[in-house]
């Protein structure tokens, strides 16, 4: 145990493991927030088509030789989520269908661009990080851990400020939409947000493993709690203390970091799975 | 009393979804102090007419007009029950409480006031000992009637209800018309959708048929 605190306390003297770690309680702290809703409105699909379109659109940025890819991947990502989010019940290919099909789109074109356009020798290693987000959070620089920081607290601003609103939407459209709520802007509002916080997560587990960020923290908390203020903060406890776990434990054991964070999510979802099986055999 | 004093005037209204009208060329008043159940065969346009009263559907042509200077927040709907919503994870005073959400532009709390007229609302409808409670864990019943403590607080001049007794057992329902009814006989103008001819034979001071609407619009 002492030997494994001085090897903590040794990374941490490194900034890229503490940029690691804000970035990872930052951003596991806003997917988890928009994660209840999207759960809760049969969206949670959406978290994983959009980080597949975030992978495509980094793809068309590597080919571009963009410096800055966020330039690329953000306007790309919020440009669909707001088209799969908005266009809803009325569109002409259903919800899931539509989203099954950009996102298997934009994988396979995104993996086809990066082969015919390589830039480097290694491109299978590339792909994987990119997908897998293996070693891709504790190589952030500087500039992106502050991009990662405002856009972070811009989306905890927004969440704070119209929480109330955001239930009511969730929880009925229609009547939200009757009493002179602007439904519509804020399908958009939620739609840009789910779209910025999968782009940042990307950066801590890779585009294959976003949706659990978004998805399990959720679950985890709907098993045992039974208001929605309840649930949102649990779940944003819940988030931030795998990826904690995740960061610490991928640093100490030398494994992947995305899929230790996720693997701590299951277990904790696990854990509230049981107990909401003893609470129900209580009532 | 008597005085006829419409609070809703629809002229030459038509509502309808893609290439299908399901209301048309409709002349028809809602007046103030009316219990009005429409009723018809599915797909007649009923739910239709209710959705286009609330706001919730543009007309194809022709006019809704909003009388006597009601206002889209005095209006309080109770929608028929979504999937989402038989298991959401939220207390019964969240929910009631997200009806004024319409009334404060960027307030990011509810004020005494609103909490009070809150446990008002639950009260007449008889779910203030469910306050605390989790909605996906009451009956079909009790979730009624915490929909319409919602719509309750909304409504200060007109309550629109769309089935508002689907899938409850004859007990619940009957509880559920006795709350419509007294809000009635309090003074609330009442819209609602219904299969329950009975109900509108015996309660409604007005009755409009959609099958022999569709029947004279086709």
């Amino acid at each position: 145990m002492p030997e494994l605190v001085e090897k903590l306390s040794f990374y941490l003297e490194f900034p890229f493991v503490r940029y690691a770690i804000v970035v990872g309680v930052l951003v596991s702290l806003c997917s988890s927030l928009l994660g209840v809703t999207l759960v809760l409105k049969r969206y949670s699909y959406i978290g994983d088509g959009l980080s597949h379109v975030a992978f495509g659109a980094l793809a068309i940025a590597a080919v571009l030789k963009v410096t800055n890819n966020m330039l690329v991947i953000l306007p790309v990502t919020i440009a669909v989520a707001v088209l799969l989010l908005c266009t809803g019940r009325h569109a002409r290919i259903k919800g899931d269908a539509a989203i099954a099909m950009v996102s298997v789109g934009a994988l396979a074109i995104g993996y086809l661009l990066m082969n015919i356009f390589s830039t480097s020798a290694n491109i299978s290693g590339d792909v994987c990080t990119t997908l897998f987000g293996s070693t891709s959070i504790l190589t952030l620089r500087l500039e992106e851990v502050i991009l990662c920081v405002v856009l972070s607290c811009i989306v905890l601003f927004v969440f704070v400020l119209f929480y109330h609103k955001i239930f009511a939407i969730t929880f009925d459209e229609n009547f939200a939409q009757a009493t002179g709520i602007n439904t519509t802007f804020f399908n958009l509002l939620i739609a840009v947000i789910v779209a910025v916080i999968i782009v940042l997560a990307m950066n801590l587990v890779g585009a294959l493993l976003v949706s659990a960020l978004v998805v399990f923290p959720a679950l985890s908390a709907m098993r045992v709690f039974k208001s929605f203020r309840a649930v949102t903060v649990a779940a944003a406890i819940i988030s931030v203390m795998c990826s904690l776990i995740g960061i610490i434990v991928a640093i100490l054991a030398g494994s992947p970091v995305g899929s230790t964070i996720v693997a701590a999510d299951i277990v904790i979802f696990l854990l509230f799975y049981s107990i909401s099986l003893i609470q129900g055999r209580d009532a | 009393m008597d005085d006829i004093i419409p609070l809703i005037k629809c002229r030459q209204l038509t509502l309808g979804y893609g290439s299908k009208d399901l209301v048309r060329d409709l002349d028809y008043d809602v007046n103030a102090g009316d219990y009005l159940c429409i009723v018809g065969r599915n797909g007649s346009g009923k739910t239709t007419f209710l959705r286009g009263i609330a706001g919730l559907l543009k007309p194809r042509s022709g006019s809704i007009e909003l009388c006597e200077g009601l206002k889209r927040s005095e209006i309080g709907l109770l929608p028929q029950m979504t999937v989402v919503q038989k298991d959401f994870p939220a207390s019964v005073e969240e929910i009631v409480l997200s009806a004024f959400q319409g009334k404060r532009r960027l307030l990011p709390f509810y004020g005494r006031a609103q909490r009070d007229r809150a446990m008002e609302c639950m009260a007449l409808t008889r779910t203030e000992s469910l306050r605390k409670s989790c909605f996906r864990e009451l009956s079909g019943g009790q979730k009624q009637r915490v929909l319409l403590a919602r719509a309750l607080c909304a409504a200060e001049r007109l309550l629109l209800l769309d089935e508002p007794v689907t899938g409850l057992d004859p007990e619940s329902a009957e509880t559920m018309y006795r709350i419509v009814e007294d809000l009635h006989q309090k003074g609330m103008t009442v819209v609602m959708v219904t299969h329950d001819v009975d109900v509108a034979k015996d309660s409604a001071t007005r009755v409009m048929d959609f099958d022999s609407i569709s029947v004279k619009g086709n």
